[in-house]
């Protein structure tokens, strides 16, 4: 039996041990050249850092999930550097340099994992502005701050968790603002203290950057990213009191949470619907992971966010429902104890959805010229302009009109936002706006790419 | 906090080279990277150039890094809305695009930095 599994992170490994235990041996690859995922991405061979600088607290987990990895890899057909850029009915397009190859499967696990969740914000395409999820990757990935005094914005665990990273790396940290209101937190602490180990992390991550004398504030509105030379020089943002407040910096973080990378599913034509928890379209899935097309599996933060534990969970889960329907014996008990184990997670994310909300309606205020597609450079002001004039119903068919979302990285960072600058143009929920199709190939390929010789 | 870059084709022998260190401050000095080493400063050293400027940069980085911890752009939009920078350094945004001299397209947050490597961050036609 033919089996891939996409994303060779934690969900991804997971699924690919069970599928071992049970006498298979799948192909697990992954775009990455190092196992690990994002949480527990390595760093490159000749960096010498110790795991418990790299992964904190979860330095126990990420060696486990590394060392696990390495006993497996012989049982498996391990493939890095390997993109899936296209799929269709019981065939995946990969990529590994420049020869593109058509791979048969049987059955196909998706732990596509997730990027950062961004509202754009004016200047946010300066040089010098990242993602949370890349202010941590360049630290963990290459020890490299991506300034020497940044300012980290938007919401959710990870602002804090970078913030303080950075600050045991001993960088600068100007100052950490939130979007959420700290009302929003307490609200969120029945739900969240479904995993107090985690809760209390978060708790300790605060409290130590309060200590270390980093303003910390909560309830903002942010509202521009200003330059000077081409580069980040300063962050403007309205105090949770209504007050205009700047601070000059050299570097940005910003994002607001995760979401999915759901093009494989869609472009296998599994049956999506709207999450309100996420306000995302997510592909359906059963308690176990079964999408809505057979032989479809989705295990990890790219069915839905629920974290690294979680994933870890779920993909062992998707290996067992897959091997169940292809008439290997699981036991119950097994996927009881794992489905168990995740219905804690679920109540701890809509915690997290409930503490450190998506600001959607930030996107209304938004002016007309903030660049909201860095691909196009499409403004909030053209997607209205379609919204309005062009009476563009749904995101769609506003990308025909203004193709935001048309870019090099199909919607994966703007998608969001200009669904929410269309629904407030035209004064509709967010789910009236529909979701950006996928379109192959998921990532732009080489020029000079050779198209797929089949192989086994 | 200019930063000096040479068009095409004016490298020399001569031509400055950058430290792969940082020597603190982050002013003055020919160019004034984006990004700073905090850690894991002693692995070999490697050169490659930048619009005709010779860069140093260690093994085991990103072109992304490279380039970055000595200059502050990776390339122009073509939308005229000015530099680049990359944003999310896990090969999503594809914002972090720069062109071999020869014309060949690399992420350069995902391709590691090879010595004599010769790139260009101009405005360059997409393919
Ligand atoms: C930037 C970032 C930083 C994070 N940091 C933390 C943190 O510090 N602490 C924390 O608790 N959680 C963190 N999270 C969340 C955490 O990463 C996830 O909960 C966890 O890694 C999910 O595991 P996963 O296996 O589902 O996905 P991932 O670990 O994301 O793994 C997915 C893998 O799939 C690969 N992949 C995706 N698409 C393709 C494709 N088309 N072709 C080939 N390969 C593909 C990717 O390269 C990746 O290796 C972070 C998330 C992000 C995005
Ligand atoms: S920085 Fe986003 S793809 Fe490289």
């Amino acid at each position: 039996m033919a089996v891939i599994v996409v994303g060779a992170g934690p969900a991804g490994t997971r699924a690919a041990a069970r599928l071992v235990e049970a006498g298979l041996r799948p192909i697990l690859l992954d775009e990455g050249s190092r196992q690990g995922g994002q949480i527990y991405r390595r760093q490159p061979e000749n960096f010498t850092r110790p795991p418990a600088a790299l992964y904190g607290s979860e330095a126990g987990k990420a060696t486990a999930l590394h060392r696990d990895f390495a006993a497996l890899r012989p049982h498996i057909d391990y493939r890095p550097e390997t993109l899936a850029w296209g799929a269709r009915p019981g065939e995946l397009l990969t990529l590994h340099g420049e020869t593109a190859t058509a791979l048969r499967y049987d059955a196909l696990i998706l732990a596509t994992g997730a990027t950062d969740r961004v509202m754009p914000v004016p200047g946010w395409t300066l040089p010098g502005a990242y993602t949370l999820g890349a202010a941590q990757i360049a630290l963990k990935a290459q020890a490299c701050a991506i300034g020497r005094r940044p300012v980290f914005f938007g919401t959710g665990p990870l602002l804090y968790l970078v913030a303080w990273q950075y600050r045991k790396a001993g960088v600068e940290v100007a100052a950490v603002l939130d979007t959420s209101p700290f009302a929003a937190r307490l609200r969120a602490l029945p739900l969240l203290a479904a995993r107090p180990g985690v809760l209390l992390a978060g708790l300790r991550y605060t409290a130590a950057l309060l200590r270390a004398g980093v303003r910390v504030e909560s309830g903002i509105t942010p509202l521009a990213v200003e330059g000077e030379g081409g580069r980040v020089a300063a962050f403007r943002w309205r105090d949770r009191r209504g007050r205009e407040q700047a601070l000059a910096t050299d570097a940005v973080g910003m994002g607001y949470g995760l979401r999915s990378e759901t093009q494989l599913a869609d472009l296998l034509k599994c049956r999506f619907a709207f999450d309100p928890v996420a306000r995302q379209w997510l592909p359906e899935l059963d308690a176990e992971g079964r999408s809505s097309v057979p032989g479809v599996y989705l295990a990890g933060d790219g069915a839905l966010v629920r974290g690294a534990d979680a994933a870890e969970l779920a993909g062992r889960l998707a290996a067992c429902a897959l091997l169940r329907d292809a008439g290997h014996p699981v036991d119950p008990l097994e996927t009881a104890h794992l489905r168990a184990g995740l219905r804690g997670m679920a109540r701890f994310r809509r915690g997290l959805e409930t503490a450190f909300p998506w600001p959607g309606a930030q996107a209304a205020a938004l002016p007309d010229a903030t660049i909201i597609c860095r691909c196009e450079a499409v403004t909030a002001g053209d997607i209205r302009h379609a919204a309005a004039a062009l009476d563009a119903p749904e995101v769609n068919r506003a990308k025909q009109l203004m193709r935001p979302g048309m870019g090099r990285c199909q919607g994966r960072v703007c998608g969001l936002a200009a669904a929410e600058v269309l629904a407030a143009a035209r004064g509709v929920p967010v789910r009236a706006a529909g979701r950006l199709r996928g379109a192959a190939p998921v990532k732009p390929l080489p020029v000079a790419t050779r198209m797929p010789e089949e192989t086994p | 906090m200019e930063t000096a870059i040479l068009p095409i084709g004016q490298a020399r022998a001569a031509a400055p080279i950058l430290p792969a260190r940082d020597k603190g401050g982050g002013k003055g000095g020919v160019m004034a990277g984006l990004m700073h080493r905090v850690a894991e400063r002693g692995r070999a050293r490697l050169r490659l150039t930048v619009d005709g400027v010779e860069i140093e940069a260690l093994e085991g980085d990103t072109l992304l890094t490279a380039l970055l911890t000595a200059t502050a752009r990776l390339r122009e939009s073509e939308f005229g809305d000015g530099a680049r920078a990359g944003f999310c350094l896990m090969g999503a945004c594809q914002d972090c695009w720069v062109w071999t001299e020869a014309g060949e397209r690399l992420r350069a947050c995902s391709t590691p930095a090879v010595a004599g490597l010769r790139l260009v961050t101009g405005a360059a036609p997409w393919p």
